[in-house]
């Protein structure tokens, strides 16, 4: 194995031994350790709620974040090609920009119920922000000389969307895609815990709830870790891509 | 007469660029324009690009006024132009988006070829040297077959030695294209080696001094008396005492 997988391996196993000896050493702390809470993974497993807890939530993500992408690009388009729409819109992005997506959570539930479609919701609002006000600003960066040849060559509006402005803000987008994505998965175990009754946040609340169990409290921790490295990484994949690589400092 | 500037004048704020310029290029002539930094040369260009509209005058390409930009007048930035998203092929193709898939590959083999970069087709901006990028942006240009060609100082950021090579290059592609070209630089040496009349400009606000008519045959001898004279010709034109 490279000494690059071997580090970050090492690092990691050393904090799981560091926790079985915390939890060895104090036993009063109440805090299960890794093995207990490896066998409470197991547990949630055979009950059939590991798999079925895990997809509740990325489900809710996928669909409150890919909803927010859907309308964000588009808008931060428009917003960063047009500075009168930018001028009028920017502002009110900004004031909300600052209230805590969970901030919403009572009028989610307001309006959409106790379910999925709050948690979506709220998923939404996370990422729509981000996603928008970035947008906007690569659009500000593109080289004008990219935009004045792709006018030279007289090509159709829309393939001037698809082929100089959607290529030239990629780099950026996906950077504000990753950083979102991380908020989205944030959001997401929040409001599991209040809007709905699956999921890895209403998990952790379930498990404090039915009877202390704290093994799988920390179990439910683990999975989101685990879980939004792996989303981080695949989207650090993306950056990766040759159509987008002239954006990042070279290697 | 294919580009015709009559009485351009251009101003910026309260700053005077351009004043009364007036010139008119032939068909298939390769004209330069030189001047020192900040003489409006680059603006002239712009304006014939149809990116600028002046203040006063107009510029007609085959007796039309210019209204904006155009396909079959292709503006060639410093070698910044090419797309860094796009393969050297996407790039040379980038322009022929009305042409059926088949015919497009074709003409941009043909330009690929042209240019001399057989073998980098699929290859990205940022794995080409300066001078490729900017011959990759030279066949974009060519590739939609434009009439007029406007390059605004295109070897300013290459090393000296590629910018020879792609002076030689650039009158190869010239005398077998046959386009008009317009070519501004601050690089004397370089109009005398390149152009059949040279533009020299006053500075600010910008003003034709003088047109030099360059009556050497290519290729052309760099230590001969005729292209000394010329070039020391436009060194005096432009105030320059010609030493170090």
């Amino acid at each position: 194995m490279s000494r690059s997988r071997l580090l970050p391996l090492t690092g990691i196993l050393a904090a799981v031994a560091a926790w079985q000896l915390g939890v060895s050493l104090h036993p009063s702390s109440l805090i299960p350790g890794p093995i207990a809470v490896a066998r409470g993974i197991g547990e949630l497993a055979v009950r059939g709620l590991l798999v079925k807890y895990v997809v509740a939530s990325l489900f809710r993500v996928t669909w409150g974040y890919l909803t927010a992408l859907i309308v964000a690009v588009p808008l931060g388009l428009a917003l960063g090609l047009r500075r009168r729409a930018e001028a009028a819109i920017n502002p009110v992005l900004q004031v909300l920009r600052p209230i805590s997506p969970l901030a919403w959570i009572p009028i989610a539930i307001l309006w959409f119920g106790v379910g999925d479609l709050s948690a979506i919701f709220l998923i939404f609002l996370a990422s729509l922000l981000p996603l928008t006000v970035a947008t906007m600003n690569a659009v500000h960066n593109i080289d004008p000389v990219h935009l004045a040849a792709a006018l030279n060559f007289g090509i159709p509006l829309r393939a001037r969307i698809t082929r100089v402005l959607v290529p030239a803000i990629l780099p950026q987008l996906i950077v504000a895609m990753r950083i979102a994505l991380g908020v989205a998965w944030l959001v997401v175990v929040a409001a599991e815990m209040i809007a709905v009754n699956s999921g890895l946040g209403f998990l952790i609340v379930d498990a404090r709830n039915a009877g202390n169990r704290y093994d799988l409290v920390i179990a439910g921790m683990v999975l989101i870790g685990a879980i939004g490295i792996v989303l981080d990484l695949l989207m650090r994949r993306i950056e990766r891509l040759d159509s987008v690589r002239w954006g990042y400092a070279a290697e | 007469m294919k580009v015709q500037f009559s009485d351009i004048s251009m101003r910026f704020g309260a700053m005077d660029v351009l004043q009364d310029v007036t010139i008119s290029v032939e068909e298939g002539e390769f004209l330069c324009i030189v001047g020192p930094s900040g003489c409006g040369k680059s603006t002239l260009l712009n304006i014939a690009g149809g990116f600028l509209s002046p203040v006063m005058g107009t510029v007609t390409i085959d007796g039309d006024p210019v209204t904006g930009p155009d396909r079959r007048r292709i503006f060639v930035f410093q070698e910044r132009g090419v797309f860094p998203w796009l393969t050297v092929e996407g790039n040379i193709g980038f322009g022929l988006f009305d042409l059926p898939d088949e015919e497009r590959q074709r003409r941009v083999a043909q330009y690929v070829h042209l240019v001399g970069l057989e073998g980098f087709e699929k290859a990205y901006p940022r794995e080409l040297s300066g001078g490729m990028k900017q011959r990759v942006e030279v066949a974009r240009a060519l590739a939609v077959n434009p009439d007029v060609l406007f390059l605004d100082e295109p070897f300013g950021a290459l090393d000296s030695i590629t910018r020879l090579q792609m002076r030689s290059e650039l009158l190869r592609i010239w005398r077998a294209a046959r386009k008009t070209v317009l070519f501004v630089t601050h690089d004397i040496d370089e109009s005398v080696q390149l152009a059949d009349r040279v533009v020299v400009m006053s500075a600010r606000p910008g003003r034709i001094r003088r047109v030099v008519e360059i009556d050497i045959a290519h290729p052309r001898d760099l230590s001969s008396r005729r292209y000394i004279e010329l070039r020391d010709l436009i060194f005096g034109e432009i105030g320059l005492a010609h030493q170090v």
